[in-house]
């Protein structure tokens, strides 16, 4: 250990980082050590919670406002935890750069792309006049390979797409030729096709420019594309650490066990259960359009004369990468997007073109559950509230028989009577997002709606708060319309599913033989991003892709 | 391009329509609600009819109302405001007050928008400090006391006693004869503009952006001046353009505990003695004003939010 830290590029000794007053402080870095050695990547993995994203914070001396940290942390042959602020500004940018998880808002707004890459340009070399700034400005651009570098230059962060975002942050944070990269959930914001280029243009930075990277990731396929070594972490300590062949193939903590168990992966279902007989569709949509936009001006075109039904009993999967339409196709079912022209059916009745009280009638019948539970649950309104509102006031459940019902509801999904009277903000992550699923099936629905119910979840949640869908689904036997861009969840959960691109229908059919065997070249592209957690399958795989490529 | 002229065009749309709306509505106010402006010009004792006919006839009273309406408007184009119960013109009455006038709200708005965002900036940065809490009870307890005691207190302080200012007139020009009246109205503006720019700086400061120029390593001072101060200041520039367009009307009683021959002080005495005419001219100069600096706003917002400028 103590040559490794000689020659490391980092090395965090005895790392702890505490909030609060002293006596009844919290710890959430508790004496945490490792090391990154010369071109080495280090994934620091964990869940919500695990004290990963404070660790890297504390390397830059950027925690936040309160915070005591202790230990020691060597960088660019300083101590940044012992150093003053003048000397660690020093280390930032310069020795040690950082990219963030939503490269849009890591940007400054109001300024062009142009104007913040010279800022960091000039840091590290201040005499370049105008015309070299410009030269290095643009070096850099073409480094992280994106293109028409010259028009970037002019343009802001809201005109750029979220993968060009990431490419122009690790531009910056190239400026400097810095010794190490902290890249903290760089490609969670982003989707998979899009994570596949910047895990590209990440290891191409490793093996050009021998940059070591910190990686923060919860992501076990982005660790096993691009991790040399791996720091699995859990409330704030190290549960273990190997070479990322050794944690995938023979973890020795029981947690790394349960957290890769916990991932899902494509395949891991295999093909046996066909699904449920066609039934009668619940559902029915036929050349739904939906475009936005004013009078004036052109109109966009969301959703673009897609057709599909889903059948009592069945979950369907609607995926696809951002823009693809899959959110506005849930919202025009919902009444929450305005149907442009097309059919939708929901048990017989049609949403376009009947009144507007036989409309909230049917749409009684129809159950959501969002992406984001805390914006989706009324912050005053405890769990209770939540669920018997709409039993009281749809439903003309008696008063008498409504606290019956909210018991039967909680128990379904899970979440003990102990949480009935909580806030929103009392409960956990994947607790909300059962008392979510607890209030769409309130008035039970024929058909669920269910955005992205477990993306903002950590996988061991999302794995347990999946079971509970399953399980329910099985025995209510609602007809639903699973939202998702994650294929495996898909896979695990799905009887057939809808590949949406820009707004059209890519692919439809059997879950299998569209994950399998996809005949579109789009669904086969998006396959094919998603990295398996796994480092010698997913190396196999990244070959065949650039091979297919080339 | 075409989408940006169809955007002009509308904004310009909304402002005549604004523009006639709101005029009508004064015109309406002054000469059509009960009250006789001509037969109070005789004050107690009345005017014989033959007098009182002729004088209608004269300021075109005796036509139905939308004649007259559309007549002022004509005129409006034209420059002209038209005339009083004394004869004389409405805009020359005008045009030698409002440089008074004008002079006083820059001045007053220039010591809010520095005061009020400089204590903003500090209470923002040294958040939950003991100056943050002394700036927000002193701009709330000298913001809440009403603004003629103010006025009054500081005249007998820093002119009576200290001799520092003049009393009221304006008769030793800019800066002396304005500073003290103009500080007097901008302290009613300064707790809105610190509390804003505290608010929406703290905001900015917590931001991701922030954290990653910190990140870069910029010099705290650049961090805050350059990349914090302009997103922040977007709702504080908003205000203080608005409150521009108040000022300019708003200093009634200033000008008046001051002795400052002003707009306002021309509008409180017009109204007073019941001419209907200059009445009707200084709010119509006044709501012109609140029009351009609405434009203005959004022209603001759009120099220094590249995000508004797309729409």
């Amino acid at each position: 250990m103590a040559d490794q830290s000689e020659a490391a590029v980092l090395a965090v000794e005895h790392l702890s980082v505490a909030f609060g007053d002293k006596g009844h402080e919290s710890v959430v870095v508790d004496d945490v050590s490792f090391a990154i050695g010369s071109a080495e990547v280090v994934a620091l993995v964990g869940e919500s919670g695990s004290g990963k994203s404070m660790t890297a914070m504390s390397v830059l001396g950027i925690t936040p406002f309160g915070s005591r940290v202790r230990g020691r942390i060597v960088v660019g042959g300083l101590d940044t935890v012992a150093a003053t602020e003048q000397q660690r500004r020093m280390i930032r940018g310069r020795v040690v750069s950082m990219i963030f998880q939503d490269p849009v808002a890591a940007l400054d707004p109001v300024y062009s792309i142009g104007f913040q890459m010279a800022e960091a340009v000039r840091r590290s070399s201040p005499d370049l006049d105008r015309a070299a700034v410009r030269a290095r400005c643009l070096d850099l651009l073409e480094s992280v390979e994106i293109p028409e570098p010259e028009r970037r230059l002019k343009q802001y962060p809201h005109e750029l797409s979220g993968g060009q975002c990431q490419r122009v942050m690790i531009a910056i944070a190239l400026a400097a030729d810095p010794d190490l990269l902290i890249a903290d959930e760089p490609t969670t914001a982003l989707d998979v096709t899009v994570q596949a280029e910047v895990l590209d243009v990440l290891r191409k930075l490793r093996r050009d420019r021998t940059t070591s990277i910190l990686l923060i990731t919860h992501d076990m396929g982005v660790v096993a594309d691009l991790a040399d070594r791996v720091v699995v972490m859990r409330n704030g300590k190290v549960e273990e650490e190997g070479t990322a062949t050794e944690i995938f193939g023979a973890p020795s903590a029981d947690y790394t066990r349960q957290l890769l168990d916990a991932v899902p992966r494509l395949g891991r279902r295999g093909q046996a259960d066909p699904g449920p007989e066609a039934d009668t569709p619940v559902l029915i949509m036929e050349d739904l359009v939906v475009e936005y936009g004013h009078r004036i001006g052109h109109k966009f075109r969301a959703v673009d004369e897609v057709s599909f039904s889903v059948g009592r009993g069945e979950i369907l999967g609607l995926v696809g990468e951002s823009g693809s339409g899959k959110t506005t196709i849930g919202k025009a079912i919902a009444g929450l997007a305005p149907i442009t022209s097309g059919v939708v059916t929901v048990d017989g009745v049609s949403l376009a073109d009947t009144s507007g009280a036989r409309r909230r009638a049917a749409r009684s019948k129809i159950g959501i559950v969002f992406q984001n539970p805390l914006l989706s649950l009324n912050p005053r309104y405890t769990v209770h509230r939540t669920i018997a509102e709409p039993l009281r006031l749809v439903a003309g459940v008696p008063a008498a028989e409504v606290d019956d019902r909210v018991t039967q509801l909680l128990s379904d999904v899970g979440l003990g009577e102990a949480w009935r009277f909580r806030y929103p903000h009392e409960l956990s992550g994947g607790q909300r997002q059962r008392a979510a699923i607890a209030r769409a099936l309130a008035l039970d629905p024929t058909l669920l709606i269910a955005d992205e119910p477990t993306s903002a979840l950590d996988v061991s949640v999302q794995a347990r708060v999946l079971d509970t869908f399953r399980e329910l689904q099985s025995r209510l036997g609602f007809a639903c319309l699973f939202i998702s861009h994650d294929l495996a969840v898909v896979d695990e959960l799905c009887d057939r599913v809808v590949v949406l691109h820009n707004g059209r229908v890519a692919e439809i059919g059997d879950r299998h033989q569209i994950l399998f065997t996809p005949q579109d070249p789009y669904t086969r592209r998006l396959i094919d991003a998603v990295p398996v957690p796994d480092p010698a399958e997913q190396a196999r795989r990244r070959e065949s892709v650039a091979a297919a490529r080339a | 391009m075409n989408k940006a002229a169809i955007v002009v065009g509308r904004r310009l749309g909304e402002l005549i329509i604004v523009f006639l709306g709101v005029t009508l509505l004064i015109y309406l106010m002054v000469f059509a609600l009960p009250g006789d402006p001509i037969k109070a010009l005789g004050g107690d004792r009345p005017l014989t009819d033959s007098v009182v006919h002729a004088l209608r006839a004269k300021y075109h009273l005796d036509e139905p109302f939308f004649e007259q309406y559309l007549r002022y408007l004509w005129g409006l184009l034209h420059g002209d405001f038209g005339v009083d119960f004394n004869d004389e013109s409405v805009a020359s009455q005008m045009a030698s007050r409002w440089p008074v006038t004008i002079t006083l709200a820059l001045t007053a708005w220039v010591i809010e928008m520095i005061f009020g965002v400089g204590l903003g900036v500090i209470s923002a940065l040294r958040r939950g400090s003991f100056a943050d809490q002394a700036i927000l009870i002193f701009t709330i307890v000298i913001g809440g006391i009403p603004v003629f005691v103010i006025g009054v207190a500081s005249q007998l302080v820093f002119s009576v006693r200290l001799h520092w200012f003049p009393v009221a007139g304006i008769v030793y020009g800019w800066p002396k004869s304005y500073i003290l009246p103009a500080v007097v109205i901008a302290i009613f503006g300064l707790a809105a503009v610190s509390r804003l720019t505290r608010t929406s700086m703290i905001e900015t400061l917590g931001s991701d952006h922030i954290r990653a120029v910190r990140a870069r390593g910029l010099p705290p001072a650049r961090i805050v001046g350059v990349h914090a101060m302009r997103s922040s200041l977007i709702p504080t520039a908003t205000y203080l353009a608005t409150d521009l367009g108040y000022l300019m009307g708003g200093t009634v009683i200033i000008e008046g505990i001051f002795n400052i021959p002003g707009v306002g002080n021309l509008l409180f005495q017009a109204i007073r003695t019941h001419e209907g005419p200059t009445v009707v001219g200084v709010s119509t100069a006044l709501i012109l004003i609140f029009l351009v600096t609405s434009v203005l706003v959004d022209l603001l917002h759009a120099a220094l939010d590249p995000r508004v400028r797309r729409r």
